[in-house]
């Protein structure tokens, strides 16, 4: 009786509720564009298309997978702890200081293989530390994480324009941005891994840190469930209560568990910074921070829910361009409506059609009972 | 008066590979009080979960008033007029006893209308069934006794005819447990049937008409109360017999193991729970703390085991001292031989949502034994978790289930074989038996009792005056945050009663 819902069999509780609600929230979006005026099969043919039809677009979706899954991740070790991080905006953008400085430093004289390691603890050292103040003032203040994550969004924006137009920039550039890094600060792409599938990459700029975004997801896993601290961390989402009984410390689990997701959220800045613009910009984290609260909820803060959720946004962003641009009545606006309302079947009403299903599951269970009963007779 | 109200027929239901209830066949006469017990896990909870609409049985018939229904989900039951009193409550904390009784059941788009109506007709249900609340208190500031009650009359306001209670005595004082059953014999003068489901042999005994038993899934049997004895009760339900008190030699005290001295305790608004109390508690005894439960029991066991923080005083554990007033680390005082089974298993002992084995170790995550460096030794926990199954008969026997699909009694059985294993200096234990069958009950106070025999210093709390005056060597009766006497536990339970209202307390405190 703990919860009103009978369990279901894992496919149906990770693979068809999903699908069912993904199919209901495109039904609704292709509504959408029924209503102002074009034809919504044309458009799911160019979302498609824009996202997998060639190597080169499937190496964009893929691009922006991996920002995704970074945000993605940083978020769901938040959530397991009970904390609800929305800061992985600012968290990203911070961190990209520790990319740039990495590249500054060493582009010019070392292999990108000797920087990328230098770039991955800065970009995780410079995310952690705007992810600890609010961590830390949660645990020693009681300011709730969700209002200072998101003052702290605004301080890192007005930081890092500080920074891009008066500290970072060359001498004599007009924008606000650092110099070009040489080639020890881009990082290579993987066309090899799609030209495996017989695709060509093209213009994509999917690199590297995609398989360093692997990597994280299973250390998150590892983390989480294998480690004494994910135990901690579990323990306090689900119970502070019996957290305190255990002699857990509410204020160290805290921080530790907001520094963790500040890194996480950091290092995603490796993925626009070196593996495609080979520099830093202003707001080059574009929303990423938030949308990984859309694929952390959808992924069930999962990592391996997280990596598919993460694609399906990227596809989402890379495939919503390509209708805006072939469908000039449908604009970039519309898109974002489409994530919306994406975000909303998958994550906010996630629950919506489960007990009709549930209910169907138990018909059907009832008919197989009676059925063995029968022939057993 | 053979009218019968409620008829099971052949119900099934399977969770996996658990059955929880194997063609049940049950009738319950109208206008009687019928009883339903059995141990642990047997399946009360998930017939009468069914009968409620939350569970959809996997075959079999539900009758009421003679004619088959289909209760698919609580609205179907409360259209058929059935009512369930949860023994977690599924109240609405802040709204007040009017809203949550009306909640879901408003009967005009116009709020104002139906509050109105809904006035008159809960006074009139008062009147009637003497039940009195404030229908405008809310309800976090209600006394349990005084939730419960809101429970039974938000059935009653959506005319239920029977009324299910699933161990409703469990988190009640007796006195509020006394009141309950007067109600319950009202309703029944009025001709509204009563399912009750618990573990007191005693209140079965004295409030029930019928009672029937269930052991493991099956019903075995359905007697007529005034026919039977708690004995014959006892063994059907266990399927042996069972010791309803346990047999206890003489203590033989040793050192001192925790030493209290004037510990004084606030709770969060600054009232103060624990007045000024002191106590010793030797290794191989067994004190027991009785009274009427919110006089500071728990916020004595809490301080102690360093969940909260004491004002002042001093506690001290094999002769050190315990920082009561500072900074007390739980998971410390684990190390220094301090175990603590809490009253509030669901919130507090278990984290309901986690496997089985990873709740044997809530606490003792930092053993070596269950660490690779800083990963988790899964090995090593589903093992000793397997091993503590086995021997406290936890069912199913399975380390890797959900623990809330555990029975209550099981869940209870999770947490004492996790603090009593690892044989302690001091143990304390809040409510050890709280919903937990006779067989098991028989089974914990050996366990106690053993522990105590090999050394082991045990602080009870327990607001079951029997449980107390079974286990204890020497009780000590709280009232009002205050240590008001110490008895032998052959003291009678009148004497101690008193006691705890605090009548015989004020005299002896004033001499
Ligand atoms: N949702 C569920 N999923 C899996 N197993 C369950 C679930 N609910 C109950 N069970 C199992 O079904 C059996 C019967 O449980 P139930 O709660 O009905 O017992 P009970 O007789 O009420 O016991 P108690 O007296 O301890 O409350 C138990 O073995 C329990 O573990
Ligand atoms: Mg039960």
């Amino acid at each position: 009786m703990s919860s009103p819902y009978a369990k279901l069999p894992g496919w149906v509780e990770y693979g068809l509720i999903p699908l069912i609600n993904l199919a209901v929230a495109f039904l609704v979006a292709g509504l959408v564009v029924l209503l102002v005026g074009e034809n919504p099969l044309e458009a799911a043919y160019h979302l498609l298309n824009g996202a997998f039809g060639r190597g080169e677009y499937l190496g964009f979706t893929l691009y922006y997978a991996t920002t995704f899954i970074f945000t993605g991740l940083a978020v769901a070790v938040a959530f397991h702890a009970g904390l609800f991080n929305i800061g992985g905006e600012g968290q990203a953008y911070v961190g990209g200081i520790g990319v740039a400085l990495a590249c500054l430093w060493l582009d010019q004289t070392m292999p990108w293989f000797v920087v990328f390691p230098l770039a991955i603890l800065g970009s995780a050292f410079f995310g952690a530390a705007w992810a600890f103040l609010p961590g830390w003032l949660q645990a020693k203040r009681g300011s709730h994480i969700v209002i200072t994550t998101i003052m702290f969004n605004f301080i890192a924006s007005s930081l890092m324009v500080y920074l891009l137009t008066r500290v970072l920039k060359p001498l004599g550039s007009m924008a606000p941005q650092t110099r070009t890094f040489a080639e020890g600060g881009q990082l290579p792409k993987l066309d090899w891994l799609l030209a495996i599938f017989g695709l060509d990459i093209g213009t994509a700029p999917f690199n590297v840190s995609f398989l360093l975004a692997l990597v994280a997801a299973f250390c998150v896993w590892l983390l989480i469930w294998r480690t004494k601290l994910g135990y901690e961390m579990r323990t306090m989402g689900h119970s502070p209560s019996a957290a305190r009984y255990a002699g857990m410390s509410e204020s160290r689990i805290t921080v530790i568990t907001m520094m963790i997701s500040g890194a996480l959220a950091g290092m995603m800045a490796l993925n626009p910074i070196m593996g495609e613009q080979a520099r830093m910009q202003l707001d080059f984290v574009q929303g990423a921070g938030f949308v990984g609260i859309a694929v952390a909820l959808m992924g069930r803060s999962h990592p391996a829910g997280i990596i598919p959720a993460a694609v399906l946004f990227g596809m989402l962003y890379q495939g919503g361009a390509e209708i805006s641009f072939e469908m000039p009545s449908i604009s970039r606006d519309m898109i974002v409506i489409i994530q919306g309302l994406v975000i909303l079947f998958a994550g906010a009403l996630e629950n919506m059609f489960r007990p009709a299903i549930t209910r169907l599951f138990a018909m059907q269970g009832r008919r197989a009972a009676v059925v063995a009963q029968t022939k057993g007779a | 008066m053979d009218d019968i109200a409620i008829e099971l027929r052949g119900i099934d239901k399977s969770f996996g590979p658990v059955h929880a209830n194997k063609n049940i066949n049950l009738k319950v006469r109208k206008g009687t009080i019928h009883g339903i017990i059995g141990e642990n896990g047997a399946g009360k909870s998930t017939l009468m979960s069914i009968l409620y609409g939350f569970y959809q049985a996997d075959s079999g018939e539900i009758l009421v008033d003679g004619k088959a229904v289909a209760i698919r989900d609580p609205n179907a039951a409360i259209a058929a007029g059935i009512g369930m009193v949860h023994q977690h409550f599924m109240l609405v904390e802040n709204f007040t006893v009017l809203e949550n009784i009306m909640l879901g059941a408003e009967d005009s788009q116009i709020l104002n209308k139906g509050i109105a109506k809904a006035r008159v007709e809960l006074k009139r249900l008062e009147r009637e069934y003497a039940l009195e609340v404030d229908p405008d208190a809310v309800i976090e500031e209600l006394p349990v006794g005084l939730q419960q009650r809101v429970e039974i009359l938000k059935a009653l306001y959506r005319r239920a005819d029977i009324l299910i209670l699933d161990e409703p005595t469990g988190v009640l004082t007796p006195a509020e447990a006394d009141h309950l059953f007067r109600v319950l014999e009202q309703l029944k003068s009025q001709g509204k049937t009563v399912i009750l489901i618990t573990h007191k042999l005693r209140e079965i005994m004295a409030i029930t008409d019928e009672v029937s038993v269930m052991r493991r899934g099956e019903m075995v049997a359905t007697r007529t109360t005034a026919e039977t004895s708690v004995e014959e009760l006892a063994e059907l339900m266990v399927g042996r017999r069972v010791l309803l008190r346990v047999e206890k030699g003489e203590a033989k005290p040793g050192d001192v193991k925790l030493a209290v001295e004037e510990l004084t305790v606030k709770d969060g608004r600054g009232v103060t729970m624990v007045d000024n109390v002191s106590f010793n508690l030797r290794a191989g005894e067994i004190v027991g703390i009785a009274g009427v439960a919110g006089n500071g029991q728990s916020e004595l066991l809490e301080a102690i085991s360093g969940i909260r923080r004491a004002v002042s005083g001093s506690v001290l554990l094999n002769g050190k001292p315990i920082e009561v007033t500072g900074h007390a680390d739980p998971s410390e005082l684990r190390d220094r031989g301090l175990a603590h089974v809490p009253e509030d298993r669901h919130h507090v002992g278990l984290v309901l949502k986690f496997e089985e084995c990873e709740n044997a170790i809530l606490g003792y995550h930092h053993d070596k034994r269950y660490l690779n460096g800083v990963f988790l030794n899964i090995d090593a926990i589903r093992k000793d978790a397997e091993q503590r199954i086995a021997e406290y008969d936890i069912r199913p026997p399975n380390p890797r289930l959900k623990t809330a699909n555990f029975s209550g009694g099981n869940q209870q059985k999770i947490v004492l074989a996790r603090e009593m294993e690892r044989g302690p200096d001091v143990l304390i234990i809040g409510q050890p038996t709280r919903g937990v069958d006779v067989g098991a009950i028989e089974f914990i106070h050996k366990r106690i009792i053993e522990m105590r025999d090999q050394g082991m210093a045990v602080l009870l709390v327990s607001v079951e005056l029997d449980e107390i005056r079974a286990l204890s060597d020497r009780i000590l009766v709280m009232f009002a945050g205050r240590v008001v006497g110490e008895r032998n536990p052959d003291a009678t339970e009148g004497e101690l009663g008193l006691l705890m209202a605090g009548v015989e307390g004020r005299k002896e405190a004033a001499e």
